[in-house]
């Protein structure tokens, strides 16, 4: 019969041991840092960036949360115990690169390693967002991550209300709104964030109402404005995500050269009847709005909702796919618009896809136009528009 | 023949035709066809000279043409090019 101190001097002695130090190298290097722990021992802190599987799970876990076997992967424990019955019990699995953190977090600490302490989301929050927390991809982690998160709406109309609806819905932690313009009669076949009793109210104080009554979480900064060039830097500083939720060339413009400046990416959409158009720009990584128009079209050839209709779903769905967009921006999650335009045709039901590419004599964010802007005034606006 | 698709702000001007078919080896040729078969769309399109405006974007199978060779971009039978003017509205 074997003791359980021999026992686990064989299994120590047929895995790979790495320090503290070694450790957070190879975790800067792209190593999965997996802690074994159980879940109390996690609430209490855990290394920054590491994923959790207590181990009685470990077996059946492992598989759907590293699924390469080529993949390095580092486990840790308390002292090195677990985490090494844990790393033999994977390289029977078939992990080819697995090591056991030699005296586990507690060795981490006493060198003074960061920790960081799990997302702390109340229970009224934990039922609110119940489905997120049950998505791998959003979890407590990421719920917390949109709660900290500052999304700017420019625009509470047809494409900004469905997108402040669901942004608000999803917890994202503060909205900015900018608008200018009072509740119309005439706005509310499309703009869902207003409501009857509410014509002749300023739209930002409606929208506010509405997300204030909606998620008591969210935080709205409401700004009755009308975005123009002595404005939009402070309008937009500190914010994660743009929504363009515009109507005009003017101010598409205005804030797509704002944002690119101070490396804020831009979900954009448009819309024209049945029609819409969708996209995201990402600073310097992707394509901004110039690169994609460099010059607006006359006004006769674009002439706005108020003037040609618009059926109030398209707006809608265009305006969700903002959210989505932002979403994913803010979790870091799947693949974003960025390089591809999205054309969708409600007439008949179909999604096209364009690609985009950055233009290397872009204006606005080109490398020359980069460098060159240290200094500088803010760009003119295309000549068509500014006449 | 190939193909050129029409946002509804240019169909218009093509008798409500969210495509038509053309005929032309290059970009340019084809543009120059929808034209000759629609001609009210010449001043939607061309600019003085005769080139294509600047706020008209031109993809040949999703790509930029201004990223292949603009209006000279070889044309195959089959092959799809997508007008797309920028639209404001929100």
């Amino acid at each position: 019969m074997t003791s359980a101190s021999d026992f686990f001097r064989q299994v120590r002695s047929s895995i790979r041991e790495v320090s503290p130090k070694e450790t957070d190298e190879r975790r800067s290097a792209g190593a999965v840092l997996l802690d074994v722990r159980e879940q109390v021992e996690w609430d209490a802190g855990f290394i920054p960036g590491a994923v959790h599987i207590p181990r009685g799970y470990l077996e059946q876990q492992i598989e759907s949360l590293v699924p390469n076997r080529a993949s390095e992967v580092i486990l840790y424990c308390a002292s090195g115990v677990r985490s090494a019955y844990g790393a033999a019990t994977m390289s029977q699995l078939g992990y080819e690169n697995v090591a056991s953190m030699a005296g586990g977090i507690n060795a981490w600490r006493a060198l003074g390693l960061p920790v960081a302490q799990p997302a702390h989301l109340t229970p009224e929050q934990q039922q609110r967002y119940s489905r997120h927390l049950l998505i791998p991809e959003v979890g407590p982690a990421g719920q917390a991550r949109l709660l900290e998160s500052k999304v700017l709406l420019v625009g509470a109309g047809g494409l900004g209300s469905p997108a402040a609806l669901y942004l608000a819905a999803a917890g994202v932690g503060t909205l900015g709104i900018v608008d200018f313009d009072l509740v119309d009669v005439s706005n509310l076949q499309r703009q869902v964030l207003h409501t009857t009793d509410r014509v002749g109210e300023p739209k930002v104080e409606s929208a506010k109402r509405t997300i204030e009554a909606l998620n008591p979480d969210v935080k709205v900064i409401a700004t009755e404005a009308i975005l123009g060039p002595d404005n939009v830097a402070g309008l937009i500083d500190g914010y994660d995500v743009i929504i363009d939720g515009t109507d005009t060339f003017d101010t598409r413009y205005l804030l797509n050269d704002a944002a690119v400046e101070r490396g804020i990416p831009v979900v954009h959409a448009s819309v024209y009847r049945f029609e819409g158009q969708l996209t995201t720009f990402v600073p310097y990584d992707g394509p901004c709005y110039r690169c994609l128009y460099p010059t607006p079209p006359p006004p006769e050839l674009a002439p706005p909702c108020s003037l040609v209709g618009v059926l109030g779903v398209v707006p809608g769905i265009m305006g969700l796919l903002q959210a989505n967009e932002a979403l994913k921006l803010l979790l870091g999650i799947g693949e974003t618009l960025k390089g591809r335009l999205l054309l969708f045709d409600a007439l008949d039901g179909t999604f096209s896809e364009l690609r985009l590419e950055r233009d290397p004599a872009c204006p606005a964010c080109s490398d020359t136009a980069r460098e060159a802007r240290v200094g500088r005034e803010a760009l003119p606006l295309p000549i068509e528009v500014s006449r | 023949m190939s193909r050129i698709v029409l946002p509804a702000i240019l169909s218009a001007d093509a008798g409500g035709a969210k495509s038509v078919d053309v005929d032309g080896r290059t970009v340019g040729a084809l543009v120059d066809d929808l034209v000759a078969r629609h001609p009210a769309l010449g001043d939607r399109l061309r600019d003085a000279d005769g080139g294509l405006h600047r706020f008209v974007n031109v993809y040949l199978n999703g790509e930029d043409v201004r990223y292949l060779a603009g209006l000279d971009t070889r044309v195959d039978a089959d092959d799809e090019v997508r007008l797309l003017p920028a639209i404001a509205g929100g």
